[in-house]
């Protein structure tokens, strides 16, 4: 094993990663950036994986300008690198493109971003249905679109975002559908009032899908997807504000061949949950999140968490979380005084309050409904690793789980290669929802590694019998 | 105040869900609580092997009884948890370990588990996918393994059918006795009293004796499992080596577990708190050089589960010293094995019936000096 020691390693080299790196090696801080990807930039400011000619976005710019930075920084960026273990005070172990490796150090920032809600419906298992982020991905690193003519729905500004991208991909939009009424949107405008420059982004994209002549249907839902001989069959009805199917309200149907749909953003607790530190439930955008302070620390000394993974607030948020949490390593380990570090960081509060206002707004414009939950037929998968349905997890509820990991060694919800990452969110709100009980005590799956799935002969590397250190034999 | 249960058993992992069933069906009013919920510790984390090869020797007539009633499980449990009868292997790759494989199985046939020398071409006939590299082997015809993650939904259902009290969530915080009752603390509500008292906590057996003014050393074992995504079948036994450092099984979803008792990092009043690493790259190597096919899986997931261990080694299973009508029960090695029996013999014993294998007396660990019978607590 090979393992090297650093002052700082940061998880993750998305917006508040490339930020947290590069404000510690700044101020002199030895750190270490890792991440799984071939390029840093994250979700929001990924890279092209194609020389294809696409649309210059403000997000690519903005991406090219954090990679030159990084690129002529201090740091020390190590690419495809798969973290799969955090031990210790503070072991980062992670698979890379030379093998399984270690890296040590004091302080650990973990900037690992969103995962994507997908409320589960009928047919949401079916070839061709993508979460919006997968969309992102393709036409962010590929310039394509999900299909030739693709429904757009959830919740949420990624709807309009999705939406927009596949028209300048040249693909089709057959409709936009809205969990939101506009009413509700316009609930936000204070909130939003300090971007202007973002909400005249999104006035810009409405434009541009009126334009494509994208019909928006605001208080819709998707009820169901089929499959059909030339593609999918998506019917979509009105919702009332819980989300609950309004009786009598007329259902719609398109015929596509792609749909694109997620229900916001959950910040990933992967690594906060493997190393316990303490986290709390937060009604308003119905996630879990670390319990931070000002420094985004965690209640593990040592280990920070900067952008989404600590609640879902956006990019701008995440890049000036990852400048404080930066801050916060160098005051901690003795690179600044506490003067000069309160001195750099009451701006960047500053603006980080009004990013995060902002973010907030869109964080409880994603927050999923409770009538999404309620319409989950019982038939349908919720844990797709491993087929466990509604039924079977309300089956072993009623038998007594009243928690997500009692449920998950009954039912296997969870248990599969995902980790629960997609499913565990449902699970929770179904558990919750059966026993008239709380978020608070159907609980979070326990963090487990490896963090991802680990190839075993990688793992193993080639070795000999002779080369396996054995501890002393069990007794007899 | 509510009536007093006839017995209150602390600890719902399979020892005490055992004892609590069987005295329940007997007719006892039964209470069985937990800190958390029912089977979530080692009764429900543990590799589920069904083997005598890593059996301790003095427990094989135990193990054997309590492999049985886990193949039996549908009709007395009234659910399968996925027992499943296999050959057990237990192999050699140095000539150190074929003289451990001899020794050992030598001393488990004596014993009673129907161990037998194979030839290291028998072995890979038993099976297939074991490394030719082999040079000695031992089979066992009694062995297999149980899904351990079902254990608290099987035990449940039984309970609940048999009308025991389940308290789950409710930690105890201390016990007293009064007017010849235990009355059972626990944080936010009123006492749980109970006539009698079986203490059933695992590793923390130690902590709960305490309460009792007893001191028993209890040591705390953090075993590390490690289970592969779904793969094609690999192999078909529950297979070890002859060091007891690997247990290794395929279950019907195509999922390997790897144990072996390789450790991590925790103790009782934190669990299982991390893997160490280097501790997973050796269990897993000893798995791939046993079993070459796992190289084509993938690791899904890493856990901890905590065992606990007395002074000697030997389980304590019986009736408290200087305190009447308590019990305990625990310790046991290849606990899981031999769960299902050890309940019912401490059943047995307090329900006045014979049972069919001697207990194992919790006097014998009880240190002298810090020793104190309840009565004189005041």
């Amino acid at each position: 094993m090979n393992g090297r020691a650093t002052d700082l390693v940061v998880v993750g080299a998305g917006p508040a990663g490339a930020a947290a790196a590069m404000q510690a090696a700044a101020l002199g801080v030895r750190t270490v950036l890792l991440e799984d990807e071939a390029a840093a930039g994250g979700q929001v400011y990924r890279a092209p994986a194609t020389t294809r000619d696409m649309a210059r976005s403000p997000e690519r710019r903005q991406g090219d300008a954090l990679r030159a930075a990084l690129a002529g920084s201090s740091v020390q960026v190590e690419h495809g690198q798969k973290v799969w273990s955090v031990s210790g005070q503070y072991r980062v172990d992670v698979l890379g493109p030379q093998g399984p490796g270690h890296w040590q150090a004091p302080a650990l920032i973990v900037a690992t971003g969103a995962l994507e809600r997908v409320v589960p419906f009928p047919g949401w298992t079916l070839p061709g249905v993508v979460g919006l982020a997968a969309a992102t991905i393709l036409l962010k690193a590929h310039g394509m679109a999900p299909g030739e003519r693709t429904l757009v729905a959830g919740a949420g500004p990624l709807l309009a975002a999705v939406a927009v991208g596949i028209v300048k991909a040249g693909g089709k939009v057959a409709a936009v559908v809205d969990l939101a009424t506009p009413g509700e949107w316009a609930a936000c405008l204070p909130a939003m009032a300090g971007r202007p420059d973002l909400l005249a982004r999104g006035a810009g994209w409405l434009a541009r899908l009126r334009l494509a002549g994208v019909p928006i249907l605001t208080g819709h839902a998707l009820a169901a997807v089929a499959a059909t001989p030339d593609g999918l069959r998506a019917t979509v009805q009105p919702v009332d504000s819980l989300g609950r199917p309004i009786p009598g309200g007329a259902a719609t149907s398109f015929e596509v061949d792609a749909v694109a749909v997620g229900h916001g953003l959950i910040p990933s607790t992967d690594v906060t949950r493997l190393l316990r530190v303490e986290h709390w439930f937060d009604p308003a955008s119905v996630t879990w999140r670390p319990a931070l302070d000002a420094g985004f620390r965690t209640t593990r000394a040592g280990v920070y968490v900067a952008g989404d993974g600590g609640g879902v607030l956006g990019v701008a948020a995440a890049g000036l979380q990852g400048r404080l949490a930066g801050l916060a390593v160098a005051l901690d380990l003795g690179r600044l005084s506490q003067v000069q570090h309160d001195a750099r960081a009451e701006k960047l509060r500053r603006k980080l309050a009004r990013a995060a206002r902002f973010g907030a707004a869109m964080a409880r414009m994603m927050a999923p409904r409770p009538g999404q939950f309620a319409a989950i037929p019982a038939d349908a998968i919720v844990c797709r690793c491993e087929d466990v349905t509604r039924a079977e997890i309300e089956e072993a509820a009623a038998e007594g789980a009243c928690e997500v990991n009692q449920l998950k060694a009954w039912t296997r919800c969870g248990m599969g290669p995902c980790q629960g990452r997609v499913c565990g969110d449902t699970a929770a709100a179904l558990l919750a929802q059966f026993h008239a009980s709380d978020r608070e005590t159907t609980g979070l799956f326990t963090g487990r590694t490896p963090l991802r799935p680990l190839p075993l002969d990688q793992l193993t590397g080639e070795y000999g019998y002779a080369d396996i250190t054995l501890p002393p034999p069990a007794p007899l | 105040m509510t009536e007093a249960f006839d017995v209150a058993v602390v600890g719902a992992g399979v020892m005490g869900a055992t004892t609590a069933l069987h005295l329940a069906r007997a007719g006892m009013r039964t209470a069985l609580i937990d800190r958390g919920a029912i089977c979530r510790e080692a009764s429900g984390v543990n590799a589920g092997t069904l083997t005598l090869h890593m059996t301790r020797a003095v427990l094989i007539p135990y193990a054997i009884r309590g492999r049985q009633l886990w193949l039996d499980a549908p009709d007395w449990l009234g659910m399968d948890a996925g027992a499943r009868a296999t050959p057990g292997l237990s192999v050699a790759f140095t000539p150190a370990e074929r003289d451990m494989l001899e020794h050992r199985a030598a001393a488990r046939r004596a014993e009673g588990a129907p161990i037998e020398l194979v030839t290291p071409a028998q072995a890979r006939a038993i099976e297939p996918g074991l490394n030719g590299d082999i040079i000695a082997a031992a089979h066992c015809a009694l062995d297999g393994h149980v899904t351990a993650y079902l254990t608290g939904r099987a035990y449940r259902r039984a309970l609940v059918a048999a009308g025991a009290t389940l308290m789950e969530q409710h930690p105890v915080a201390g016990i007293d006795r009064a007017g010849g009752q235990f009355a059972i603390r626990v944080a936010g509500q009123p006492a749980v009293r109970a006539r009698r008292l079986v203490l059933a906590g695992g590793v923390w057996l130690e902590a709960m004796l305490g309460w009792l003014g007893l001191h028993v050393p209890v040591k705390c074992l953090i075993n590390q499992l490690v289970v592969t995504e779904r793969m094609r079948p690999v192999m078909r036994s529950v297979l070890g080596i002859a060091n007891g450092l690997l247990s290794l099984k395929q279950f019907e979803n195509g999922t390997v577990l790897i144990g072996g008792g390789w450790q991590g990092i925790g103790d009782p009043a934190r669990g299982g708190v991390e893997a160490i690493p280097d501790n997973l790259i050796g269990n897993v190597r000893l798995a791939r050089a046993a079993i070459p096919a796992l190289a084509e899986g993938r690791v899904a997931r890493i856990w901890l589960g905590l065992e606990s261990e007395t002074a000697d080694a030997l389980p304590m299973i019986g009736p408290l010293p200087g305190i009447g009508d308590a019990y305990v029960i625990g310790c046991v090695h290849s606990g899981y094995t031999s769960g299902p029996f050890m309940g019912k013999l401490l059943a047995d014993h307090i329900l006045d019936r014979e049972p069919e294998l001697p207990l194992f007396d919790p006097a014998r660990l009880v240190q002298p000096q810090r020793a104190a019978t309840l009565e004189k607590t005041p």
